[in-house]
């Protein structure tokens, strides 16, 4: 120990540093506190903030049959190449239509915001093009747009719906906050085979409990509801809840 | 810890202080953080005070600071549009008023109106269209001068506003060939005999045992209310000319049974609500110009 000589201790603030450097709990809660600062100023105010809260008319919770399409979204990992979010830039807007609102994500749990674009934006893909081109394109791409990277899809026409669990799949989606109602719940089944089957008794009823929720045969196979049913009923519906007729743009400036 | 931890002890061979940890002899140095690493942290701190007063960033009670800049993303984008079309319009004076007529007759305009339409056209028409309109199976070809529901500027811009059969649009264009042998209209040798006088009627070879003449009747009564007595085709009802060499779902003996017994049906979306209206113009004289308008 001949290299040591003593000096007298410095107390500056800064020589605390050793307290969490030499206790793991007190590391451990001051990063809590620090975290936790961060999350009471970015976060929590997003709760309370009137300007950061939208409303807009027409969001309604998705139908079962959008919801299993859209469970098939995420298991495929389609937001791999594709973005559910047009940014409000001016060349987005040229091309997608009007920028994505807050809103429009409510009941995605989780949202599909992404940020890899190997593909388009599909926010408003809805409507954009017909069942048919959707079915062409899912199972072979190559069919419709000649030089497209994006991998095919064949089986998903091929693979009927599993439907014993879309009941639970609301009650999921309550936990998180999507408002299904008990009867909602309760018709699960029912409302996913109507949406998919033409001339099905209960569509009147779907469409009560779900407005403007598009009934047809999906996949070009009446006979069955197949996972491409459910996946293109998503599809169409992307992006065409909110009546951008109603939506202020002024209004909602921040 | 023994009491000569808390006191820094200064390393003799280096002039550094150390922590006080000590292993097996071995004491660990208090190095501090790099001169230009600690810098620039503080420079960062300095920075984000200059950003908290210039951008929006604090929570309030109701609100939050607007930051003086009022910067709005929102607010750009609508002025950034508003820029896009007051643009636009000093370019193209007139575009949002001229007719498509006039658009045409109009060497500026109509040098716009092609560039636009051809942006747009890639951006929504091309993944059925075909790059610069060739079209595919199922999907028109917009180069020629074949048309199932007319090539003028007014037919063209009334199919591109409201689309073909296409759902939840009231003025879409509608007309559905039945499907005669699904619905159990023809039987199946019936649709055979039908299906080669299409053939027949395209000037292509016919099966050497095909019924002809129960073909030629079949179709004066089931078919010529639409496609005409002599197939010539009616764009009226969309109805294809069946005498050309152009063919949407082939005219192979499989491929025109499928059209017969099922019926196709193409469903073309409408871009009404979607384009604006100087884009769906300026789509109608590009489609025109491409090489068939009437
Ligand atoms: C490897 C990347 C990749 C994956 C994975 C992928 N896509 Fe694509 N997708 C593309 C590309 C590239 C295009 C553009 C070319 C085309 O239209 O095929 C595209 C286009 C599309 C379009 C047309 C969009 C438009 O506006 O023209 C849709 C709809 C679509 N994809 C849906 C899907 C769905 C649903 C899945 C998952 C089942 C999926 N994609 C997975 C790459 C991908
Ligand atoms: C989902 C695929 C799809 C998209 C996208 C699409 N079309 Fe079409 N279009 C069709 C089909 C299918 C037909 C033929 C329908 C029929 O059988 O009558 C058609 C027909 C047409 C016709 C009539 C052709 C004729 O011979 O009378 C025009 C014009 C046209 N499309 C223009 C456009 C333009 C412009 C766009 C882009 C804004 C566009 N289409 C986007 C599928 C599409
Ligand atoms: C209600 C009117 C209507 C009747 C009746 C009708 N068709 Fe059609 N047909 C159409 C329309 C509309 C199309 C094209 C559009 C589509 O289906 O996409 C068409 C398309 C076709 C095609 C495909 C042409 C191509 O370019 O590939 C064939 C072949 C055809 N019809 C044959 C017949 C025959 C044979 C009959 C009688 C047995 C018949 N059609 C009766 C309306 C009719």
């Amino acid at each position: 120990m001949t290299s040591i000589e003593h000096k007298p201790a410095r107390r500056s603030l800064w020589a605390k540093h050793k307290i969490f450097e030499t206790n793991s709990i007190v590391l451990v809660i001051g990063v809590l506190l620090v975290i936790s600062v961060g999350g009471l100023v970015e976060i929590a105010p997003l709760f309370y903030l009137k300007n950061t809260i939208e409303t807009v008319q027409g969001m309604r919770p998705y139908t079962p049959l959008e919801l299993a399409g859209r469970g098939i979204y995420v298991r495929e990992g389609c937001y791999n190449c594709h973005s559910q979010m047009i940014r409000p830039l001016r060349d987005e807007v040229e091309r997608y239509g009007h920028y994505s609102l807050a809103a429009e994500s409510m009941y995605d749990k989780p949202f599909q915001w992404g940020s890899k674009r190997t593909g388009p934006d599909l926010a408003r893909v809805g409507g954009k093009y017909s069942d048919e081109w959707q079915r062409a394109h899912l199972a072979e791409p190559r069919a419709v747009v000649p030089q497209s990277i994006m991998p095919g899809y064949p089986f998903l026409a091929k693979t009927e719906l599993a439907l014993g669990d879309i009941a639970n799949e609301l009650k999921a989606n309550r936990l998180g906050g999507v408002p299904y109602s008990d009867e909602m719940i309760a018709q699960a089944e029912t409302d996913l085979k109507a949406q998919a089957t033409p001339d099905h008794p209960g569509q009147s009823d779907l469409e009560k409990r779900y407005p403007k929720a598009q009934s047809r045969d999906f996949d070009g196979d009446p006979q069955r509801i197949t996972e491409a049913d459910a996946l293109i009923a998503y599809l169409q519906a992307l992006g065409t809840m909110v009546d951008f007729k109603l939506y202020d743009d002024k209004a909602n400036i921040r | 810890m023994d009491q000569r931890q808390d006191a820094p002890q200064i390393d003799a061979v280096t002039g550094q202080s150390t922590t006080g940890h000590e292993w097996d002899g071995i004491q660990e140095l208090n190095t501090p953080l790099p001169r230009w690493w600690l810098g620039i942290f503080y420079a960062t701190i300095v920075w984000s005070v200059g950003y908290w007063i210039v951008y929006p960033a604090w929570p309030l009670l109701t609100d939050a600071t607007k930051g003086v800049i009022g910067y709005a993303s929102r607010a750009d984008i609508s002025a950034d549009m508003a820029q896009l079309k007051a643009q636009r319009a000093v370019q193209a004076a007139g575009m949002a008023d001229a007719t498509p007529e006039q658009i045409k007759a109009d060497p500026a305009l109509f040098q716009i109106a092609m560039a636009q339409g051809k942006a747009a056209f890639g951006d929504n028409c091309a993944a059925c269209h075909g790059v610069g309109g060739a079209g595919a199976k199922g999907y028109p070809n917009l180069n020629d001068d074949d048309w199932l529901w007319g090539g003028s500027l007014e037919a063209i811009g009334q199919t591109i506003r409201h689309g073909i059969r296409a759902t939840g649009n009231d003025e879409t264009r509608v007309s559905q060939m039945p499907a005669f042998g699904r619905d159990g209209m023809l039987k199946r040798d019936e649709i055979n005999a039908v299906a080669n006088h299409v053939r027949e009627l395209a000037g292509l070879s016919t099966e050497p045992k095909a019924n002809l003449a129960l073909g030629r009747k079949l179709f004066a009564d089931n078919c010529a209310a639409c496609h005409g007595d002599a197939g010539k085709g009616n764009k009226d009802m969309g109805a294809p000319n069946l005498t050309d060499a152009i063919s949407l779902y082939g005219m192979d003996m499989a491929s025109l049974t499928e059209t017969i017994a099922n019926s196709r049906n193409g469903v073309m979306p409408a871009w009404g609500g979607r384009l604006d209206e100087t884009t769906i113009k300026a789509l109608t004289v590009y489609v025109h110009s491409l090489g068939g308008g009437q």
